[in-house]
């Protein structure tokens, strides 16, 4: 089937994208620079037998969309940086409760309200660590209209397969630039759906998982009755207050992802193969860090770029395989503090030298930035 | 016919600058090109310094944004004084009806508004002013935007657009 191509929105493309992950169930309260994926979902959802919400807040979003996947919808939110706040708490009781759903972030400018129309990629470390206790989860950042697209797709698969929540950490770059998108023809993109019990409804422990460490998630309405708190539970899904199961439970929260790192982790390189100096890149920061480093061989200087599409789990394997080729690492991003240079470091170790370029201040980073750093002797 | 076109377009929320680019970039994909359109604006959807960015490419486009411009359109005095002294001697087209009268060889000062008022509506500025260009640089066809407004609009407002659009075309051939 041949692919249609037009100019489309980077929100516009996640929404798009979302509804052919088979998602059906939108809850959000418009913010900007994300109000674009609820407008988008008000007109194409309705459409596909689907229900978009306009809740009257964040926290009744989330909460919305949490119940709404546990009825069985593939459900998701959109938000930015003064909303991804308010929706932490109920993040937290869907990574416990064990609950696939997709929250999109698009980053703007803060500290809190800051500058409403203008990027950031400042909430790197609260998508990681925004909810207490200790917990995991797994996020992505596209850089292209096409990524927007296929990136929410994965995130939706991710939900699905490991029952878990995904952040889509988009910026307000990626998701307000519009250019071309070639559509993935229906059933070309890999769809998963989540696994449903194959036992009888009284023999179904809902948080007793198979041997891929994934537990079979029925719905809520139908003939399997079962219980979710965010309280520490059993098997069962009831209260169970046992260290022992405390342990076990904290253990397969994390062990889950960690299992699956490789198949979640994804990046992709561009002439890394014969380099000095490598561009640890994510979101639409790649884009100039990619066009730095093509004008750097312009000048004689082998430069290459490592675009992370997943930032949690941290590609740490990723980076380190690369790290004997390099004498100088680059890092760019749109927060003060090098929230993404700092995890690098971790990898890397202290004898490697890395070069932040930091922005903050509402405008973008330009190759010519970026440039200004690699040459600097 | 470059490989590579950088267009800026500056004003104020409301003038349509953004609605300009998004028919820019749809016309350059209609031709099989590549485009981005992004934008830059403040947190008033009217007036406020607003500014739309095109690249248009045969090639993958790598950075979104428009590093060395081709072509600047400035509807207002503020973005006047950023690009009328832009050292490349790039064309600056900017709209008389708005803006004071400046010299300088690269400048082409046009009255768009005034023109768009005579044609029936102040809103369709933008296109004539697209047209202008677009004549001037070739960086897409005339019949790609046309087809792009048809797309966008439909009956009385195509037609308008239309016109507006071979207006802007009239005031750079006519002036060559």
């Amino acid at each position: 089937m041949e692919r249609e191509t037009r100019l489309v929105q980077g929100n516009q493309a996640i929404a798009e994208g979302a509804i052919y992950a088979g998602a059906r169930f939108y809850a959000g309260y418009p913010i900007t620079p994300s109000s674009e994926i609820a407008e988008e979902c008000s007109k194409l959802l309705p459409k596909v037998g689907g229900v978009y919400m306009q809740m009257e807040d964040e926290i009744a979003s989330i909460a919305a969309m949490v119940g709404a996947s546990l009825a069985g919808a593939k459900s998701f939110t959109a938000t930015s940086g003064p909303g991804f706040s308010l929706m932490q708490e109920n993040l937290g009781l869907a990574v416990m409760g064990e609950v696939p759903c997709v929250i999109i972030n698009v980053q703007r400018a803060g500290p809190s309200t800051g500058l409403a129309t203008k990027p950031a990629q400042s909430d790197v470390m609260q998508v990681r660590w925004g909810r207490h206790g200790d917990q995991s989860i797994i996020a992505l950042s596209p850089a292209t209209v096409e990524e927007c697209f296929t990136l929410t797709v994965k995130a939706f698969n991710f939900a699905e397969k490991y029952r878990v929540p995904v952040v889509l950490a988009a910026d307000e770059i990626v998701a307000h630039m519009r250019e071309n998108l070639s559509y993935p023809a229906p059933g070309e993109l890999e769809i998963v759906d989540r696994k449903k019990p194959s036992v009888s409804p009284e023999e179904y422990k809902p948080f007793l998982p198979e041997d891929d460490d994934i537990a079979p998630l029925a719905a809520y309405g139908s003939e399997y009755v079962f219980h979710v708190t965010s309280s520490m539970h059993g098997y069962d899904g009831y209260s169970n207050n046992n260290p022992a199961n405390a342990e076990w439970r904290v253990a397969q929260l994390h062990r889950k992802i960690e299992r699956y790192r490789d198949e979640i982790v994804m990046t992709k390189t561009f002439d890394t193969e014969d380099m000095d100096i490598l561009l640890i890149a994510f979101g639409a920061t790649t884009r100039a860090a990619r066009a730095a480093a093509l004008q750097a061989r312009e000048m004689g200087i082998k430069a290459g770029v490592l675009q992370l599409l997943t930032i949690w789990p941290f590609p740490d394997k990723e980076i380190a395989a690369l790290g004997p080729r390099i004498k100088t690492v680059v890092v760019p991003e749109m927060n003060y503090s090098g929230q993404v240079a700092g995890e690098v470091q971790r990898v890397l170790g202290p004898n490697i030298e890395i070069r932040r370029v930091n922005r903050y201040n509402g405008t973008i980073i330009t190759p010519k930035d970026i440039l200004k750093v690699i040459n600097k002797e | 016919m470059k490989d590579k076109y950088e267009i800026i377009m500056a004003g104020s929320g409301g003038q349509g600058l953004v609605s300009c680019g998004i028919i820019l970039a749809e016309a350059a994909i209609i031709e099989g090109q590549n485009a981005v359109q992004t934008q830059s604006y403040g947190i008033a959807s009217r007036g406020g310094f607003s500014k739309s960015e095109v690249v248009i490419s045969r090639n993958e486009i790598i950075f979104q944004q428009v590093q060395e411009p081709d072509v600047v359109l400035a509807l207002t005095e503020q973005a006047m004084e950023m690009y009328a002294t832009i050292e490349s001697k790039i064309p600056v087209f900017y709209d008389t009806t708005l803006l004071k009268t400046r010299v300088g060889d690269n400048l082409y000062g046009y009255p768009f508004t005034e023109l768009a008022s005579k044609l029936g509506h102040v809103g369709t500025a933008n296109i004539i002013a697209l047209g202008a260009m677009v004549t001037k640089t070739d960086m897409v066809q005339i019949e790609s935007l046309a087809q792009a407004l048809k797309r966008r609009f439909s009956g009385k407002v195509a037609e308008m657009n239309i016109k507006a659009l071979n207006t802007g075309v009239k005031l750079v051939k006519n002036n060559n």
